[in-house]
């Protein structure tokens, strides 16, 4: 019994260490950033690894998520004759929830998985030391370009997970279904509010982005320096950052769409 | 006895006491690094002789004691003064440590980005000198994952002399090595020193390679120098550390046995075994 509170109280412990250290580093990487601006290069690369490479992926589920809309939208909604308003379940399943929520577990796994890893080895083959005793600061040089990538591409890429999601319901509906071609895209105008719901739709993502980047930039500095330590590390990335982005989705949606 | 030099040391470290995980590393090691000289730190595996290199580059402080660079205290350095001191150093960590998402050119080339704002063209001819004196100018297209140990450790030998430093440190050096990379390393660490005005720290525990291009050697054991002088005076002197340490014997100060309890009383208290089975 007292082993168990033992335990439990030196997880806890282990809890808001990790915690506080996390916090620590995201302090350096925020206080590093100014660095970054005369070398813009430097962030557009990481960029291209994080947001470009990952494009491939979000595209495709973004289709088939937008697809199985249509047809589930359909098939709800022709039973009250309203497949009228089928663009306007698609959209607004994407741009609100979809399109964020997906994006940002997508991301977890291609890209939060790759900047631990990559991180992770560094640190295992004594790069960032390497760095260190080069007198170059690895938190600026490695971390926060990375960072600041992440918080960039995340709401690109739900931008165009929800796009082509839109187009994969058109697809479905209109091109399969018979829905009537007017009426899915004049529908879909007059019911998704910019305010109420893209600019929404942004924040999450933006919120997703920094705690997704961050989880993972951080688990990479963290991790043990063995190779067992970065394949736990990798892995929980993918597990809390697909935990803090369902738990984050939830409070975001009550605080918007709450009242 | 020691050599002359009336030069102040440029590193000097004083009663320096280090401890992790409850272990203790260092227990009051006193040890110079005099200009101009390779210096060698030798000891059996574990002791610490990387965990020293990292207190001289202040990437570790210690517990107590003094590590004093050109007379500045490192220990208590702030993190810029640090930063301005490493330029001054150069380090050669075990695998090379090279960026691996870029080239040879690139990696050598890049503590001169980061830290000087000279044309790119001066910087190519900066890099192809430095490639050029570790024999690899013609290497400069490869990917580290290209290379082989010995070629990965040369180029970061380049990467460590881009900024012309006063002193390199060498973290195992040899280790790994086939004979010819190995005499091309030992060979390189002693002409640069010499070309370059550099002073060299060499942590190693490979004797004869390390004992060849040495102007002096410290033996560290347990914490603490347990001999040090010339190669030759430490192949003469009557140290017990030394003696089982140069001749490779494999029982004396450093015991051969992990400390265990009793034999006889091990065997027949069982228990472990019986528990992984279960």
């Amino acid at each position: 019994m007292l082993d168990l509170l033992q335990n439990l109280g030196r997880r806890g412990l282990g809890v808001f260490e990790r915690l506080g250290r996390a916090s620590l580093l995201l302090v350096q990487i925020l206080s590093g950033l100014h660095t970054l601006l005369p070398r813009p290069r430097l962030v557009i690369q990481q960029v291209f690894s994080v947001g470009v490479l990952s494009l491939v992926i979000i595209v495709v589920s973004g289709t088939f998520v937008g697809m199985v809309l249509g047809l589930q939208g359909y098939n709800t909604l022709v039973d009250f004759g309203a497949e009228e308003s089928l663009g306007v379940v698609v959209a607004l399943s994407l741009v609100r929830e979809l399109g964020p929520v997906v994006t940002a577990l997508l991301f977890a796994g291609r890209a939060g998985s790759a900047l631990t890893a990559e991180i992770g080895l560094m640190k295992a083959t004594e790069q960032l030391s390497a760095l260190e005793m080069m007198a170059v600061d690895p938190v600026r040089r490695v971390l926060a370009p990375r960072f600041i990538a992440g918080f960039i591409s995340m709401p690109l890429l739900a931008a165009i997970f929800s796009a082509v999601g839109v187009l994969g319901g058109y697809f479905v509906g209109v091109g399969l279904l018979g829905v009537d071609e007017g009426a899915y895209w004049s529908q879909m105008q007059d019911k998704v509010d910019l305010y109420d719901d893209v600019y929404n739709g942004v924040i999450k993502s933006l919120a997703f982005g920094w705690v997704a980047t961050w989880i993972a930039v951080f688990e990479g500095h963290d991790a043990v320096p063995t190779s067992e330590g970065v394949s736990r590390a990798t892995t929980r990335t993918v597990v809390y950052t697909s935990l803090a982005v369902l738990g984050l989705d939830f409070v975001l949606t009550a605080l918007m769409f709450g009242d | 006895m020691q050599q002359q030099d009336n030069d102040e040391p440029l590193v000097t470290i004083r009663d320096l006491t280090f401890r992790r995980d409850g272990r203790v590393i260092f227990d009051g090691v006193d040890l110079d690094i005099r200009r101009g000289r390779v210096t060698a730190i030798m000891g059996p595996s574990g002791t610490g002789k990387t965990t020293l290199l990292r207190l001289v580059g202040g990437q570790l402080r210690p517990e107590r004691g003094s590590i004093r660079f050109e007379g500045e205290e490192i220990t208590r350095a702030g993190r810029g003064r640090l930063y301005e001191l490493r330029k001054r150093m150069g380090m050669l960590f075990q695998n090379g440590a090279l960026l691996t998402d870029m080239n040879v050119y690139d990696n050598v080339a890049f503590p001169l980005r980061e830290h000087t704002d000279l044309p790119e063209a001066m910087i190519r001819d900066l890099v192809l000198m430095k490639l050029e004196a570790v024999g690899l100018r013609g290497a400069r297209r490869l990917m580290p994952s290209q290379l082989s140990g010995g070629m990965a450790r040369r180029v970061a030998l380049a990467r460590a002399i881009a900024l012309d430093p006063d002193m390199i440190l060498y973290d195992e050096p040899f280790t790994g090595q086939d004979p010819i990379s190995m005499g091309v390393l030992v060979r390189l660490i002693r002409t640069l020193n010499e070309s370059l005005g550099l002073t060299s720290v060499l942590v190693s525990h490979d004797i004869a390679e390390a004992a060849s291009i040495s102007d002096y050697i410290y033996l560290l054991a347990g914490g603490r120098v347990v001999a040090q002088g010339t190669a030759d005076e430490l192949y003469e002197s009557d140290s017990q550390w030394a003696q089982q340490f140069l001749k490779g014997l494999p029982d004396g100060p450093v015991p051969f046995h992990y400390p265990a309890p009793d034999y006889a009383g091990d065997l027949l208290a069982g228990g472990e075994g019986r528990e992984a089975a279960a």
